[in-house]
């Protein structure tokens, strides 16, 4: 499609951009007590941009901009996901006392430039535009991360991500560069059918240049090895930043991985057989044993922690993991199970972060000596916070069951080759639970009946909840999720 | 009529909701309601039972709805008489419970919120007959569990209550496995009438790790049930999760959540896989032997009163064992004895009612004592038989009981379940007669250190057991004393589906992968 014609279907991303200028303007004339106000426009602007995703939701699968992005129901899906995270976050933003020495009107801008760039990440089929939208993401995270300007941690949280972030995009640009030469196209499709046909002495130079987007990919999902910022920057950053990068880039990392391995290096129309099988490298066994990697060393280290939020940045690595179980087998049941964990991994996320919130602008900590006998003293708080791990453990009858019943159900489904992965991602389930359930221990079984109860303010009270219903409601009825995830697991491809 | 068995899930459910909105302060009006709606629950099992046809052996009271069609799971109950008695036990001990934890001081609202919970994951395992479901309450009881005995359990209970947690996890992801691998050989279906019809077909010849995908699943399964029977060598958190709960919660423990381990081996080990039975039969047999035997021992070192039980419980789970393994008594390659097959099969599902009511007695008695002294050291007391001796008489009834004397129900299984393994494992239960006498060794000993010789100076004002006790206690032992004599209304009860059971492990055989 022609670039006067895309504009039709490129509504949603205007409409985010005339929301951020509207932002950056807007904060120019406000006290800086005054700059919630611009996370009321973003929230705004984005539920626009959310009804306008939706609305082009059912148009059928097109290219738009000369084959540079496409829109297909799988981006739909995925760009809905990010607001929903996007817009809990600005809620959360407003109740975040570490931000309220600062202004946050470039906060809030920032968060929004970022949304653009993960909406194209989800979308674009281009090696240029794939980058692009990368480093978009990457620049705004870099900033969000050291935002706290006077705490060093967040100062030191920002520059370690600059680096990491600087020398994975460097890595990943030089392989998408080898890609470009051996197969002469930056357009996907036109990539898929020059490897397809191209001859077995270029082998060593693609498998160098996968190897080397994998790593851009993996750092993006915060995969082992490519993970060592994620603690780091985790800890260091504004709780609310922190949860933002822990679902929605992740949620955008995993939509473009999805998209990159299934139309370049596979039958994209099939959608199923024999993955990434262009190349002489065992490309399953690779991701399988870089899943389990992930997710054991992410649950073995958050074992460790001392600080809840350190821990839940490790916990997150561990999630990345499960994910990327389902990765080797890439049918279509694979990118199901992900789109479903994906889903039910922000609530169950985003609300132990939320609690995190809570309990650092009450006592000003995040270790577990805050959260000693915080169920005796903050009922609602504990029960909630039991509820999340409960589900990210994955335990029924949450959300967090479900979104694991799906990757099991892929690997078991999808025979003899990917047990071992189904057996390696229960162990781990195990694992985890010991730490998940330190926090409720240090919660419920120490501490006395406390005579005053208190409560959360009303705001974060109300997030919590929101939270923690999808969280419990979807792991007893997720039918309208899966018929949603079923109709969403449409690609744009070639073919087509 | 047509719900009953959703409303003995859902009552506790409910139940366990207005319990939590009550007012925290009014801890009387939480004891009372709770005990009104376990009373109301045990009601309703009871209509169960006289509404049952003990004649027909296949599920009754059947309910199904769709829940999530993109998956084929549905809502399905039903019960038949193997899951019929462990209701009606499951109703009786949770009724009775409740009492025995009027003394809970400790945020008396949460603990009966989260009992009720348990109440419900329980009853629910037993009745459910979708593995989507099954799997669901089988999970929903840990969390519970978890936080009963850890927050009102004894000095270790933090250590007891992540050590249960994690063990029990990990067997139930192995059956989640076990599940999923069913799930897709057989069509895409969790119901578990279902997989059962189409198993044996669909099973044959499919290979795991060039293994065959039935003993594959069959192991994955057992492993999950077996942590819960507990069978040795994973025993290990049984002891300390018995000794560190509060009393209601041994008694539910040893009464009820163990059972779940052997029904589960029956209802989905051998309804799905019947030919398998006559591959790990002997194994059975012979992890029963241990059980046994290394039960007994256990339970012979213990100076702890309550960890004696506690092993008494893994001891009286062995007979359990050796019963079911001689089903395959009745294949032909063994001389189609239907009879031992039956004998033993009965005798394993009789001994599990009788070892609930039993142990459940047990833990009661040992909480009366504990309860008044502070310690359950068995040497620390002595010459108790003068202070207290209603208390002296009804723990003795009970430790005859435990050792299996003649006249109390538990003889009557494990006779059973001996009469129907001797033609097939002769050497077995040759050996597990040891147990018995490891078994009349500690109750006779321990009895004897509590409760002869001088009185220890410091009980001399030990307080006679009183009328809740009692009332808690006797229904037990009536019970027990009843079966017993005359254990005929049980064996009618269950008979139709054991003898369906044993048919199709019979038929089983014929076709066996062997």
């Amino acid at each position: 499609m022609t670039n006067l014609q895309s504009l039709e279907f490129f509504i949603p991303e205007i409409i985010l951009v005339i929301t951020i200028l509207a932002c950056l303007i807007t904060d120019l004339f406000l006290k800086k007590s005054k700059t919630d106000l611009i996370g009321w426009i973003l929230g705004i602007g984005l539920v626009i941009v959310g009804l306008s995703v939706y609305n082009l939701s059912s148009v059928p699968p097109t290219t738009l901009f000369l084959d540079m992005i496409v829109i297909d129901p799988f981006s739909s899906y995925m760009k809905i996901i990010i607001i929903i995270s996007t817009l809990l976050i600005i809620v959360a933003s407003w109740a975040n006392n570490e931000l309220s020495k600062y202004r946050k009107g470039e906060y809030f801008t920032l968060i929004g430039i970022m949304v653009v760039g993960l909406f194209l990440m989800t979308s674009s089929i281009d090696i240029i535009m794939l980058y692009v939208s990368i480093e978009v993401v990457s620049i705004m995270s870099f900033v969000l991360a050291g935002y706290l300007k006077l705490n060093t941690r967040s100062n030191e949280a920002g520059l370690k991500y600059v680096i990491y972030g600087a020398f994975s995009s460097g890595v990943m640009l030089f392989g998408l560069s080898l890609v470009f030469g051996l197969t002469g196209s930056t357009n996907y499709f036109v990539i898929q059918e020059a490897i397809s046909s191209i001859d077995s002495s270029a082998n060593p130079a693609l498998i160098m240049a996968l190897l080397m987007i994998f790593a851009g990919f993996g750092y993006k999902i915060s995969s082992v090895p490519f993970h060592f910022w994620t603690p780091d920057v985790y800890e260091g950053a504004p709780t609310t930043i922190t949860a933002y990068l822990s679902v929605a880039p992740k949620a955008a990392g995993f939509a473009m991985i999805i998209r990159f391995f299934h139309q370049v290096f596979s039958d994209s129309i099939a959608l199923s057989g024999n993955a990434m099988g262009y190349t002489d490298l065992p490309w399953p066994e690779i991701i399988g044993i870089l899943a389990v990697v992930t997710m054991t060393l992410g649950n073995l280290v958050a074992i460790q922690q001392e600080s809840i939020k350190r821990m839940l940045a490790y916990s997150s690595i561990a999630h990345a993991g499960y994910m990327m179980l389902a990765l080797p087998v890439l049918s279509i049941d694979a990118v199901e199970s992900i789109m479903i964990y994906l889903f039910v991994y922000i609530f169950m996320n985003l609300g132990a972060f939320f609690i995190v919130i809570i309990v650092k602008n009450k006592t000003g900590g995040e270790t577990f000596d805050e959260y000693d006998g915080l169920g005796w003293k903050m009922p609602i708080v504990g029960a909630l916070m039991t509820l999340f791990m409960l589900s990210l453990t994955g335990l029924p009858p949450t959300a967090g069951f479900v979104g694991k019943l799906y990757i099991f159900k892929t690997l078991v489904g999808a025979g003899n080759d990917f047990l071992w992965l189904v057996v390696a991602g229960g162990i781990n389930s195990v694992i985890s639970l010991y730490y998940y359930f330190h926090v409720v221990k240090v919660m419920f079984l120490s501490g006395k009946r406390s005579d005053k109860l208190s409560y959360p303010p009303s705001l974060m009270l109300g997030l919590i909840i929101f939270t923690a219903v999808p969280s419990l409601v979807l792991g007893l009825y997720w039918n309208p999720l899966a018929n949603w995830v079923k109709e969403s697991l449409v690609f744009y491809s070639q073919g087509m | 009529m047509e719900n009953i068995l959703s409303l003995l899930i859902w009552i506790p459910i409910l139940g366990a909701i207005i319990v939590a909105c009550l007012p925290r302060d009014n801890e009387n009006l939480v004891r009372y309601i709770s005990a009104a709606i376990t009373g109301l629950e045990f009601i309703v099992a009871i209509v169960l039972w006289r509404a049952f046809d003990p004649v027909n052996g296949s599920m009754q009271f059947m309910e199904r709805y769709e829940w999530i069609p993109s998956l084929n799971i549905s809502y399905i109950l039903g019960v038949d008489g193997l899951s019929l008695p462990m209701v009606l036990l499951t109703a009786m001990l949770f009724f009775i419970g409740v009492f025995v934890s009027w003394n809970i001081k400790k945020a008396v609202k949460g603990y009966f919120a989260l009992y009720l919970l348990l109440n419900a994951g329980v009853l629910g395992v037993f009745l459910s007959l979708d593995f989507f479901l099954f799997y669901i309450f089988w999970e929903v009881m840990l969390l519970p569990m978890y936080f009963l005995i850890g927050m009102w359990g004894g000095p270790q209970r933090e250590y007891a209550a992540i050590k249960f947690f994690l063990y029990t996890l990990f067997g139930s992801v192995l059956m989640l496995i076990g599940i999923l691998g069913l799930y897709f050989t057989c069509g895409k279906t969790f119901d578990i009438l279902l997989i059962m019809e189409r198993a044996p077909e669909a099973l044959n010849g499919v290979l795991w790790w060039g293994m065959s995908a039935a003993k594959v699943i069959w192991v994955l399964l057992f492993i999950g049930f077996a942590i819960k029977v507990p069978v040795f060598p994973f025993h290990t958190w049984l002891p300390l999760a018995h000794v560190e709960a509060p009393t209601a919660i041994s008694v539910l423990l040893a009464g009820i959540l163990l059972k779940l381990g052997v029904y589960g081996i029956i209802r989905v080990n051998y309804g799905i896989m019947p030919d398998q039975v006559y591959w790990f039969a002997a194994g059975l047999a012979f992890l029963g032997l241990v059980n046994v035997i290394w039960g007994g021992l256990c339970a012979l070192a213990q100076t702890d009163l309550k960890k004696l039980v506690a092993y008494s419980s893994i001891n009286h789970m062995g007979y359990s064992l050796i019963g079911i393994a001689a089903v395959v008594a009745a294949g032909e390659m063994n001389g189609s004895d239907l009879k031992a097959a039956q004998a033993g099969l009965s005798g394993a599902v009789f001994q599990m009612f009788n070892h609930g009511t039993i142990s459940a007695m047990l833990f009661i008695l040992v909480g009366v004592v504990y309860e008044r002294a502070h310690h359950r050291d068995i040497d620390g007391f002595g010459g108790l038989a003068s202070q207290m001796p209603i208390y002296t008489g009804i723990t003795a009834l009970a430790f005859f009981a435990g050792l299996g004397l003649p006249g109390f129900s538990g003889f009557v299984s494990e006779a059973m379940c001996f009469i129907g393994a001797f033609p097939v494992f002769k050497a077995i239960v040759v050996l597990s007669t040891i147990g018995i006498l490891l078994n009349a060794a500690y109750f006779l000993w321990a009895f004897q250190r509590v409760f002869f010789g001088e009185l220890n100076e410091k009980y001399k004002d030990m307080k006679e057991i009183n009328g809740l006790e009692l009332f808690t206690v006797i229904p037990l032992a009536i019970i027990t004393l009843f079966f017993g004599i005359y254990p005929g209304p049980y064996l009618d009860l269950i008979k139709a589906t054991m003898d369906q059971i044993i048919e199709k492990i019979a038929f089983a055989a014929s076709y066996g992968v062997m």
